[in-house]
C-alpha cells in the first residue's frame, strides 16, 4: 500500500486527495437528488471494479454478473426476512453463495477449454436459468418478488443499513474507494502480473510457470464475490428484489459499461466511466420527464451510443488518454 | 552420470501422420544441444512434447531422472525447462519490463526482486533501453531477444530455444551467440532448434538431425554436417 502511494506521483496525489476530500463533503452541499444520482455513480463505480479485475485484469469476459449481484442480495435480503440477519452478517454467506457460483462456472467453462465468447455465453446461461429459477422460488417470493418492510422502528438502525440517502452514500462511497485501491494492489502484485500474462497470452503464460487455470478461478472468485457485496447493498438500498429485474442480462450489461468506457484493465476507468455515463443518463431522464415525453428505452439508446462513440474515438477507453492529458501515466521508479 | 534431460524412443503421431518417429536422445548438463532438419521433420513437435503442450503417443521423456511427458507445460516450467516460441508471443500491451517481470515472479520473492532480476537481463540482452516501451512496438529482433529474455527469468536448468535466430541479421546472429555462451558459462543448458547453420556450428557441442521426425544422425556438428545421409536430406551438396 505504501508502494502504491509513493508510486504516484505529486500532482497525482493531489488529484487523488481532491477528489476523495470532494466526494466525501459532497453530502453537505448538494440536495438529496444530486446525492441519489452519486449514490449510482459509485455504485457503478463500485461494481465495475469488481467486473473488471476479471475481464480487463484476467482476460474473460463475463455477460452474467447480474448472477452475484442477484445472489448477494436474494440471499441478504432472505435471511433478514426469514431469520431476522443484519446485513453486516448475512454479508458472509451472501458472498460465500456468489462465489461458489462463480468459482461453479469458472470451473464449467474454464476445465474444458472453453473460453473467450463461448465463455461468455456461458456466463449469460446461468444468469438466465438463475433468474427462471427464482422465479419460482416462493421462499423467495418467486416472479411477485420480495419485499424489505418499512419498519419505521428500526430507522436508526445504520448497522442494519436503515438510513437515508447519506447513510447509502457515504457506504457506496467506501465501497468504491475500497475497491480502486484493491484494484491498485492487485494489478501491482505478483498476482496482478499473472493475470495480465493470462489476458494477454494464456500459452506463453503457462510456459513461464503459471497456473492459467488457477490464476482465472482466483480473478472470478474475487470478482464474484465483490459483486455479491454490491448486491446486498442494492437490496437494502432499493428495498425490493424481483427475479425479472435482478437476474437481467441489462443488469449485467449495464455493469460493464463504466469500465468500458473508462478503460479496461485501469484502475480508474470504471470510476471515470461511472462518472461519465450515470449522470449523463440520469440527466437524459430528466430531461425527457421534464418534457413530458414518455420514452422508457431513451437511457439504453443513449448508453449504446455512448459505447459506440467511444468504441471509435478511444478504443482504451477514456481514462488512458485522460491520464496521457494529466501527464499521470509516468510512473516513478 | 544421468543426463539432464533424456528423451527415450518418442513418438507423436496426427492421425496419419507421424511426425516424431522414436526419437531418442540425451542432454549432458552445460551442453548446448541442437536440433536441425528441413522444414516438417518434427522439431517443434519435439519441443512441444518436452515444454508440455501435448504428451508424446510412445516414449518417455525424463527431466533432471523424472518423468516429464504428460505433465502440464506450467508444472515443466516450474520443475526448470524455460522455452521460447518460433513465432514469438511477447505479452503485447506489457512493456518490455513487465513481460519478464512476469517470468522472474515463478521464482522471485515478492515484484520488487522480481524487477531487479528483470533489469539484470534486460541490460544482458540489450533491451534496458527499451524496457518502458509496450512489447507490441518492439523490432522482430528485439521481441526475439525479449523472448529469451522472458523465458530466462524463470531461471531455469534447461533452456528450449526454437529458431531465435530466424530473420536474423548476421551481426545480430553473432550477437545472439555470444550472449548464449555467456549464460552457458552461468552453468545454464540449452536445447535448440535451429535452421541458421552459422549459429549452430558456432555454438552447438552435439547436433540431432531429424528428418521425416526420425533421428539420422547425431554427433558434434563437424561429424554431422558430413554424414551423407544429413548432406543429402538437408544441407544440399554444396553447403560448407
Amino acid at each position: 500500500m505504501k508502494r502504491l502511494w509513493e508510486e504516484t506521483s505529486p500532482h497525482g496525489r493531489v488529484l487523488i486527495a481532491v477528489l476523495l476530500a470532494v466526494l466525501a463533503a459532497a453530502p453537505a452541499f448538494t440536495d438529496r437528488y444530486v446525492l441519489t444520482v452519486l449514490i449510482l455513480v459509485l455504485y457503478f463505480a463500485y461494481l465495475g471494479q469488481a467486473w473488471n479485475l476479471l475481464m480487463g485484469f484476467a482476460g474473460q469476459l463475463s455477460l452474467g454478473h447480474a448472477l452475484y449481484l442477484g445472489l448477494g442480495a436474494y440471499v441478504s435480503a432472505a435471511l433478514w426476512l426469514h431469520l431476522g440477519l443484519g446485513p453486516l452478517v448475512s454479508l458472509v454467506p451472501a458472498v460465500a453463495a456468489a462465489t461458489a457460483c462463480g468459482l461453479a462456472v469458472g470451473w464449467l467453462g474454464w476445465r474444458f477449454g472453453i473460453e473467450g465468447v463461448y465463455f461468455a455465453l456461458l456466463t449469460i446461461a446461468f444468469a438466465e436459468f438463475t433468474r427462471i429459477a427464482f422465479d419460482n422460488i416462493d421462499f423467495v417470493g418467486g416472479s411477485g418478488g420480495l419485499f424489505l418492510p418499512v419498519e419505521p422502528e428500526r430507522a436508526g438502525e445504520w448497522w442494519n443499513l436503515r438510513g437515508g440517502p447519506a447513510l447509502f452514500y457515504y457506504i457506496a462511497f467506501a465501497l468504491a474507494a475500497g475497491a480502486a485501491l484493491l484494484a491498485a494492489w492487485l494489478r501491482h502484485s505478483p498476482l496482478g502480473y499473472r493475470w495480465l500474462a493470462v489476458r494477454e497470452d494464456p500459452e506463453a503464460a503457462r510456459a513461464l510457470g503459471i497456473n492459467v487455470f488457477r490464476a482465472r478461478m482466483i480473478a472470478m472468485a474475487i470478482s464474484s464475490g465483490m459483486t455479491a457485496v454490491g448486491g446486498v447493498f442494492y437490496a437494502f438500498y432499493s428495498r425490493n428484489l424481483f427475479p425479472a429485474q435482478v437476474f437481467d442480462i441489462g443488469r449485467s450489461i449495464e455493469l460493464i459499461l463504466a469500465p468500458i468506457v473508462g478503460g479496461l484493465g485501469t484502475v480508474f476507468g470504471p470510476v471515470i466511466g461511472a462518472f461519465i455515463l450515470t449522470p449523463l443518463g440520469e440527466a437524459l431522464i430528466a430531461v425527457t420527464e421534464s418534457l413530458g415525453v414518455n420514452a422508457p428505452g431513451a437511457k439504453a439508446v443513449f448508453y449504446g451510443l455512448a459505447l459506440i462513440a467511444i468504441i471509435y474515438l478511444r478504443p482504451n477507453g477514456v481514462w488512458p488518454w485522460l491520464a496521457h492529458l494529466l501527464r499521470l501515466d509516468e510512473p516513478r521508479r | 552420470m544421468t543426463a539432464l534431460l533424456s528423451v527415450e524412443a518418442v513418438t507423436k503421431r496426427f492421425r496419419g501422420l507421424v511426425a516424431v518417429d522414436e526419437a531418442s536422445f540425451a542432454v549432458e548438463a552445460g551442453e548446448i544441444f541442437a536440433v536441425i532438419g528441413p522444414n516438417g521433420a518434427g522439431k517443434t513437435t519435439l519441443f512441444n512434447m518436452i515444454a508440455g503442450v501435448f504428451a508424446p503417443d510412445d516414449g518417455r521423456i525424463l527431466f533432471g531422472g523424472e518423468r516429464i511427458d504428460g505433465r502440464r507445460p506450467d508444472e515443466i516450467a516450474r520443475r526448470g525447462i524455460g522455452r521460447t516460441f518460433q513465432i514469438v508471443r511477447p505479452f503485447p500491451a506489457l512493456t518490455v519490463e513487465d513481460n519478464v517481470i512476469v517470468g522472474a515472479l515463478l521464482r522471485a520473492d515478492g515484484v520488487d526482486a522480481a524487477r531487479q532480476h528483470a533489469h539484470e537481463l534486460l541490460r544482458r540482452l540489450d533491451l534496458y533501453d527499451r524496457r518502458a516501451r509496450p512489447a507490441a512496438s518492439l523490432t522482430l529482433p528485439d521481441r526475439k531477444r525479449l523472448e529469451v529474455a522472458r523465458a530466462l527469468a524463470t531461471r531455469p536448468r534447461l533452456l528450449l530455444l526454437d529458431e531465435v535466430m530466424a530473420g536474423l541479421r548476421p551481426t545480430e546472429t553473432d550477437r545472439m551467440v555470444a550472449i548464449l555462451r555467456e549464460l552457458i558459462g552461468g552453468g545454464l543448458t540449452i536445447l535448440l532448434i535451429e535452421h541458421v547453420m552459422r549459429a549452430v556450428m558456432a555454438l552447438a557441442t552435439r547436433v540431432l538431425v531429424l528428418h521425416h521426425g526420425a533421428a539420422i544422425a547425431q554427433g558434434t556438428p563437424e561429424v554431422v554436417v558430413r554424414e551423407p545421409a544429413v548432406v543429402a536430406s538437408y544441407l544440399g551438396a554444396e553447403t560448407l
